[in-house]
């Protein structure tokens, strides 16, 4: 592997500045470098900033503070090389599934033959292939994350942005699709960027985990996982990571609550 | 179904009208006066010959289609021009604002109040004017279609067409626009190949809503001068002669082209439109 820096996130910062005139720090001060064909997760507290850094890599919120750089070049919009998965329900819900998967490419002007191929084999990658002709709303929660991953891979994206792609699944799907997750990314070499607030999630997937803090979100801590996949949840390891993170976010969140009360709280 | 459960809903359909019915005939029968209430059998006889002569103003169904086309000229110009408005001002908020403190100002006059203004700008002028059209057949048609009637009925389908394709717009989930976005859409495929499907439902519905409103807006178009044919004229002509039972005949087809029209975009919504029921 070389040491090539895909991203680059340099004193990276979001204010939002709402309606009645006060301002709310999202984000601060975030320093990441990602590798080609890493898998990073960023864990955090509900709230903390986690989708508004997503965002700000995606080049879908203006970014405040310092830049984010990709490849070298500054990101001020989003662009096809960098794909997103949302938690929430994406789906164009008057298309059926194979329209939807094709949406990338039809974008980009691929004639309609081509990207029906391409969003068919792609649909083939999760078995969603029987589907193809079905409407969104006819589908499970589970199979509609698993269109709106390989709709984001159909546009043959270098890094993959998820945001708690999984969070509104239940827990067995939930595994199911994290190991999907990895056969696709193991086949695929894609470089991810992974938000949850779960952190046996996090210890599942990623090379390395990177832990903020509560809003305004910093980094405060980076773990390397350094356990080989297909990873056991009863492995020793295991537990001794998910104990470290869930001890440094309880310092956090105590912290965090003698500074300002309660951290549910806007202290703004 | 059964064949009692089918009559049975039929039944329950039809109670009420008929009961309708049979009290006006009552009441006709008991005031034996046909200006103030003329019999159900003669306005039926009526409504069953639309193709004869009325009042020398031509057979019933000329004058619907004459109103119908009024209708449908002032209505298409509302719609071709609300739509893609609405869309703009629910998509830029800078446009909304721009516009919208303006536009509010007018939504609440009636119609009715601008027809001073429209006659004094429009007159009698008509669409064989603008097309310098001035005898033939197709000067009859065109002559019938006067720019007054055209605005007034306009004004009326306007507004539900705009506020409903800003709602529309309005209603469209952040995360559909982010992710057309981050797969690459254009600000023309946001608007095409986006907002527009995600909105059509509400705009419909704007639509259905706009043409009761034109429709409604008919026999005030159709009193103003210059106007020689259509329901709405042949109702107030019918009303100096005291021809009561063509004054309804008139309103009954009032009544039953605007249910038809809306029943023809509820047909619409429930074909195209399914996945806005199935979709949470
Ligand atoms: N568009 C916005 N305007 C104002 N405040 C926002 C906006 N988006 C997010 N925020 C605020 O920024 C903080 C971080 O939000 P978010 O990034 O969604 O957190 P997370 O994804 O970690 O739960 C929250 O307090 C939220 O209220
Ligand atoms: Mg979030």
């Amino acid at each position: 592997m070389t040491n090539d820096y895909i991203l680059h996130l340099e004193g990276v910062g979001k204010t939002f500045q709402t309606k009645n005139g006060k301002s709310i720090k999202a984000v601060q001060q975030v320093d990441l470098d990602v590798r080609e064909n890493d898998f990073v997760c960023i864990v955090g507290p509900s709230g903390c900033g986690k989708s508004t850094l997503l965002r700000m890599v995606s080049g879908l919120e203006p970014i405040t503070f310092g830049q984010v750089v990709y490849h070298g070049q500054e990101i001020t919009r989003p662009r096809k090389e960098i794909g997103m998965v949302f938690q929430e329900y994406s789906l164009l819900p008057w298309r059926t599934v194979i329209d939807n998967v094709a949406l990338g490419p039809e974008f980009a002007g691929i004639s309609k033959k081509e990207r029906e191929t391409r969003a068919m084999n792609y649909l083939r990658l999760v078995g969603m292939e029987a589907f193809a002709r079905a409407h969104p709303h006819e589908l499970s929660g589970g199979m509609r994350q698993r269109v709106a991953i390989v709709r984001a891979l159909a546009n043959d994206p270098d890094l993959l942005l998820m945001d708690e792609p999984f969070g509104a699944l239940d827990a067995h799907t939930r595994i199911l699709l994290q190991k999907e997750l990895l056969r696709i990314w193991e086949q695929h070499r894609k470089t991810v960027l992974f938000v949850t607030h779960g952190v046996d999630e996090a210890i599942y997937l990623a090379d390395r985990i990177v832990v903020m803090s509560a809003r305004p979100g910093r980094i405060i801590e980076t773990i390397l996982v350094e356990m080989d996949r297909p990873r056991e949840r009863s492995h020793p390891r295991y537990g001794h990571l998910a104990e470290q993170i869930l001890a440094i976010l309880e310092k956090e969140a105590a912290q965090n609550f003698s500074k300002n009360g309660n951290i549910l709280e806007e202290p703004f | 179904m059964a064949l009692k459960t089918i009559l049975t809903r039929i039944g329950t359909y039809l109670l009420v009208p008929l009961l309708f019915l049979l009290l006006w005939g009552l009441a006709a029968s008991h005031l034996n006066n046909e200006v103030i209430l003329p019999g159900v059998g003669q306005v039926t006889a009526l409504l069953l010959r639309p193709t004869e002569n009325l009042i020398s103003m031509g057979s019933l169904a000329v004058n619907v289609a004459v109103s119908l086309a009024r209708v449908l000229a002032g209505y298409l110009l509302a719609v071709a021009l609300a739509v893609p408005l609405g869309v703009i001002m629910g998509y830029y908020g800078t446009v909304f604002r721009f516009l919208n403190g303006f536009l509010a100002l007018f939504r609440p006059i009636p119609p009715l109040a601008w027809v001073p203004l429209v006659l004094a700008w429009f007159g009698v002028a008509s669409l064989a004017t603008l097309f310098d059209v001035q005898r033939g057949t197709a000067y009859l048609y065109l002559n019938n279609l006067k720019f007054s009637m055209i605005f007034i009925i306009f004004i009326g389908a306007f507004y539900p067409v705009l506020t409903s394709a800003i709602h529309g717009v309005n209603g469209v989930r952040r995360t559909l626009l982010d992710s057309a976005r981050v797969l690459g859409a254009s600000e023309g495929d946001i608007f095409r190949k986006i907002l527009l499907p995600a909105s059509f439902p509400a705009i419909v519905n704007g639509m259905r809503i706009g043409l009761g409103v034109a429709w409604m807006c008919l026999v005030s178009a159709e009193m103003l001068p210059g106007s020689l044919s259509g329901v709405g004229y042949l109702i107030t002509h019918a009303y100096t002669l005291a021809r009561t039972d063509i004054v309804i005949v008139g309103m009954v087809s009032i009544g039953v082209v605007g249910a038809l029209l809306d029943l023809f975009f509820r047909v619409i919504e429930e074909r195209k439109f399914a996945w806005t029921r199935l979709t949470r």
